[in-house]
């Protein structure tokens, strides 16, 4: 509870965001509405591929309640937004890529008006012979998703080769080859896209949005009006989940546009959840071709990987997902030969995008079933398999970068190895019942931690004494549910030896925090608790240091800063924090600091591109996971009955936070190893909503264990890595070889639904 | 038309158009945002509310369905002395992390308790199965509802 306590690091800190989002007082995006309100929506294409040859909005101007009907040609900047490669219109000019791009904006008094303009809107569209899979988008005479790229379908190839890959095979006692599909996977967070916009009485364009990057929004909606970003002010509530969907614009712009033509009235505009599996981004699907080869010990030698991504019609962060999996490709081992490749490519399937695990889920899927096919093929066990190879401080990984940060690799399997779940595996899979059968299975994973080599991981912090005397502490990162907000409030109050009650918090706003990069990347806490640290250290020397000239004691030596007030412990004397503030210049009661994460100065691959797009990384955190699965023999139906993540993700701030996002990442991996099917047909997507895309309920899951192994990270604040997305690497592979060891039989494409794992199951 | 019910305990009574959804009206007509929206056709459970004490989809309700009736909603739960249990053992278990399902979870589990005062964890899990989360994996949520039983008998 916030009581009375002064927070401290590695004990519980419950949540203060918590106390209102359990009243239902927290305001999030989706909840600004206001006097006078505009209802704002779009017109969605429909089909995947088309020339628009006409977009006839008159009859819609004419709906009773309709305000403003805005195409294309009412942008009076920029039509072209993205993350890296600027190739998504805002509103469409030339062609549809994707079913959900947006033709028109609409703004109406009422929600029914709203619905009733959209539906008047007449489009002419040319449909266009459409491509669907990555590989054949590669081919000779595939149909251009952008006829202006120089690529033509191909965004970005990365490839990364070390040692001698030509001739290490012959070198290898086992080679195993196979490829791996896994599939779109929907963020599915609970508040859909949504957000609320106004113009200011002096001009300026204050947006509220649920998003993950307001001062990348803040850039982009900038570029599309033609303005100065100074007159766009963007604030980030607390976002109602986000999981990697909100990184990047998806209603900022529209929402910026439509202010400009409400009158000076709010405008909002939230998506429904059939509007945000169609226009928003999701996990991309990916086919891996594996080759992986070992000495007769279980040494492993040799990798050659080919990993194709489907980014859909957008960039969005499709370059960057696809070098980032390209990283993790290898696994978390030492493989003195690598050759690894892969192609980020343009299809008319929906947009692919950020998604918790940023291309890591699906390369751990392919390489953590490698390794226990190897076990298997070399009759070893998986974990001393693992163990053998597993990734120490000071070896070089598979892109052949120096581990300089901390690696508890070994440590996390050593611990998996002793543990009853692995010990006593034998006798649970013999307790089957009738008609069941019983699998363990296990796999290593790792996470990179911030941005990479060549976008700059910076932080700002800033913290500031009130005039009342509190400590206020400004979060330059967005909070989605992960709990950085509370958790700056800790590091804020145990540098600072202030009470919750002491402490005050502003969640990013443009105008008033600094920009401190997005919430991804398992860089919240990482990269900004550095800043932090920093900022509140800056404060309190300041805060003694004054205290010390008022009370005309020798120095800060005799001062303690205690919750609300400064105490001199030689006299007795003490100063309110309130009444020292009003000694001190406004300046003076701000602290900033600016952190920037160290960078890996190895340089992989020979394509400057690739450095650009975030390899290599220089801190990952690492795992391993166990999962215990009961098939049907029956339905092919999978159950999972136990599960177990042993996690270095260095030291932890405050355990139940840390266990938030472990638990978390592993239900979201199962829903990605079981039940979430997305599917899509020439480019419509067939499961639109909650009843066809199925993500787990609490009936689904078991009760999990989490175990952590506390490694100090030397660069991380209080000895931390990020944890925000290692665990949802684990599930699906460990699922895998779960149900494989059960069934004797492996599926190579996911989710394992019970009718795929029924049909490899009963395949003769 | 015009409707009369009990609102988090106060009686009201309104004009509302005939085909309101109940989410909408107390959203945008009654500024009770605590009530969310996610999918919109009853899936998910996040616009859980309470009518009669039990729990109800907001968004599958027209507003002439609470005629007569006693509706609670997240912002009516919290007694004269604070926090309902449940919601007070939401926060010590850390089940509430970006907090949007939250408001119809702890409802859910209200009434829960209210029909079956001691489940089993596997209980719990049935009982709060129409309400998807998203972030926490479920486990903590399990952990708050048991939690609020023992408070309660304590």
């Amino acid at each position: 509870m916030s009581d009375g306590r002064i927070p401290q690091i590695g004990v519980v800190f419950p949540r203060t965001d918590a106390l209102t989002k359990v009243s239902g007082e927290e305001k999030f995006a989706a909840d600004y509405y206001g006097r006078d309100l505009v209802w704002a929506g779009v017109k969605r294409a429909g089909i995947p591929h088309a020339r628009l040859t006409s977009l006839d909005v008159d009859q819609a101007r004419l709906v009773p309640g309709v305000i403003a009907v805005l195409t294309h040609r009412d942008i009076p900047g920029e039509n072209r937004q993205g993350v890296v490669r600027k190739d998504q219109p805002v509103l469409v000019d030339d062609k549809v890529r994707h079913a959900g791009d947006a033709l028109a904006l609409v703004l109406a008094e009422s929600k029914p008006a709203l619905a009733a303009a959209l539906n008047s809107i007449r489009c002419e569209l040319e449909p266009l012979p459409g491509v669907f899979d990555p590989e054949q988008a590669l081919a000779e005479g595939a149909p251009l998703v952008h006829e202006d790229n120089p690529g033509g379908n191909l965004l970005l190839k990365a490839e990364v080769k070390t040692g001698e890959t030509e001739s290490a095979w012959e070198e290898c006692a086992a080679v195993i080859e196979a490829c791996f599909e896994t599939p779109h996977q929907e963020h599915c967070f609970l508040e859909t896209e949504s957000g609320w916009a106004k113009v200011e009485s002096d001009g300026k364009i204050v947006i509220v949005a649920s998003t993950q990057t307001p001062f990348r929004d803040r850039t982009e909606v900038a570029q599309v009006l033609g303005r100065d970003h100074t007159g766009i002010r963007v604030i980030a509530p607390y976002a109602g989940g986000a999981f990697g969907g909100k990184d990047g614009i998806s209603v900022q712009s529209l929402l910026a546009l439509a202010a400009l033509h409400s009158q000076s009235r709010p405008v909002k505009m939230w998506w429904d959840r059939e509007e945000s599996f169609s226009a928003g981004t999701k996990r991309h699907p990916a086919r891996m071709y594996y080759r992986l080869g070992a000495k007769a010990d279980g040494t492993l030698h040799a990798v050659e990987v080919r990993l194709y991504l489907d980014t859909g019609p957008y960039d969005h962060l499709g370059g960057a997902v696809m070098t980032q999996a390209v990283e993790h490709s290898g696994g978390p081992y030492r493989i003195p030969h690598a050759w690894l490749r892969g192609w980020s490519v343009y299809t008319n399937n929906p947009i692919g995008g950020a998604f918790r695990g940023f291309g890591v889920a699906q390369v751990t899927a392919a390489m953590e079933q490698m390794m226990d096919l190897l076990a298997v093929k070399l009759d070893l066990d998986p974990i001393q398999l693992r163990l053998k190879n597993a990734i120490r401080r000071g070896d070089k990984n598979c892109v052949g970068v120096t581990l300089t940060g901390s690696a508890g690799l070994s440590e996390c399997l050593e611990k998996m190895a002793e543990h009853p779940g692995w010990q006593e595996r034998q006798t649970w899979i013999r307790a089957a019942g009738p008609l069941k059968r019983r699998g363990v299975g296990l796999a290593a994973v790792m996470q990179a931690v911030g941005y990479g080599p060549f976008v700059p991981d910076v932080a700002n912090a800033k913290v500031e004494l009130t005039l009342e005397g509190k400590i206020r502490v400004y979060s330059g990162v967005v909070d989605m549910g992960q709990g950085n907000a509370a958790t700056n409030l800790q590091i804020a109050g145990s540098i600072l030896s202030q009470t919750p009650a002491q402490m005050e918090l502003i969640l990013p706003d443009t105008d008033r925090t600094l920009p401190s990069g997005s919430a991804s990347a398992s860089r919240c806490t990482y990269t900004f608790g550095n800043a932090l640290i920093g900022a509140a250290q800056a404060l309190k020397d300041r805060i003694l240091q004054r205290s010390a000239d008022l009370l005309m004691a020798a120095g800060p030596d005799e001062l303690v800063l205690v919750s609300g007030l400064v105490r001199r412990v030689t006299t007795g004397q003490e100063i309110p924090l309130a009444v020292l503030a009003k000694w001190l210049t406004d300046a003076e009661r701000i602290a900033v600091y600016r952190f920037r994460a160290p960078v890996a100065q190895e340089r992989p691959a020979k394509d400057d591109q690739v450095r650009l797009h975030g390899l290599p990384h220089c801190i990952f955190s690492y795992g391993a996971h166990l999962a215990m699965v009961e098939v049907d023999e029956l339905t092919g139906a999978v159950e999972v009955k136990g599960y177990l993540a042993i996690t270095d993700s260095g030291r932890v701030l405050n355990p139940q936070t840390y266990e938030q996002q472990i638990h978390g990442g592993i239900v979201q991996g199962l829903g990605y190893a079981l039940s979430e099917d997305f599917r899509v047909t020439d480019g419509l997507i067939q499961t639109s909503d909650l009843a066809t895309y199925i993500i787990p309920t609490a009936m689904d899951v078991p009760d999990m264990l989490s175990i952590p192994v506390e490694i100090n990270e030397p660069t991380g604040p209080f000895g931390l890595k990020g944890v925000g997305e290692v665990a949802m690497n684990g599930p699906l592979p460990a699922v895998a070889n779960a149900v494989a060891a059960a069934c004797g039989k492996r599926c190579y494409s996911f989710p394992l639904t019970s009718e795929r794992v029924l049909q490899v199951m009963t395949a003769s | 038309m015009k409707i009369n019910f009990v609102l988090n305990g106060r009686e009201i009574e309104l004009t509302v158009p005939s085909d309101i959804r109940v989410v909408d009206l107390l959203r945008e007509e009654l500024d009770l945002t605590g009530t969310k929206e996610s999918c919109g056709s009853g899936e998910c459970g996040a616009c859980t509310i309470l009518v009669d004490g039990q729990s109800r989809l907001s968004c599958l309700m027209l507003a002439a369905q609470l005629q007569g009736r006693e509706v609670t909603t997240i912002e009516g739960l919290a007694g004269d002395k604070g926090r309902h249990p449940v919601q007070e053992a939401f926060v010590s278990a850390g089940a509430v992390q970006c907090g949007f399902c939250t408001p119809g979870m702890v409802l859910a589990a209200v009434d829960l308790l209210e029909r079956r005062p001691d489940p089993s964890r596997s209980e719990i899990r049935e009982g709060l199965s129409g309400n998807l989360c998203r972030c926490t994996g479920y486990q903590k949520i399990v952990d708050a509802v048991e939690m609020a039983v023992h408070r309660e008998e304590g």
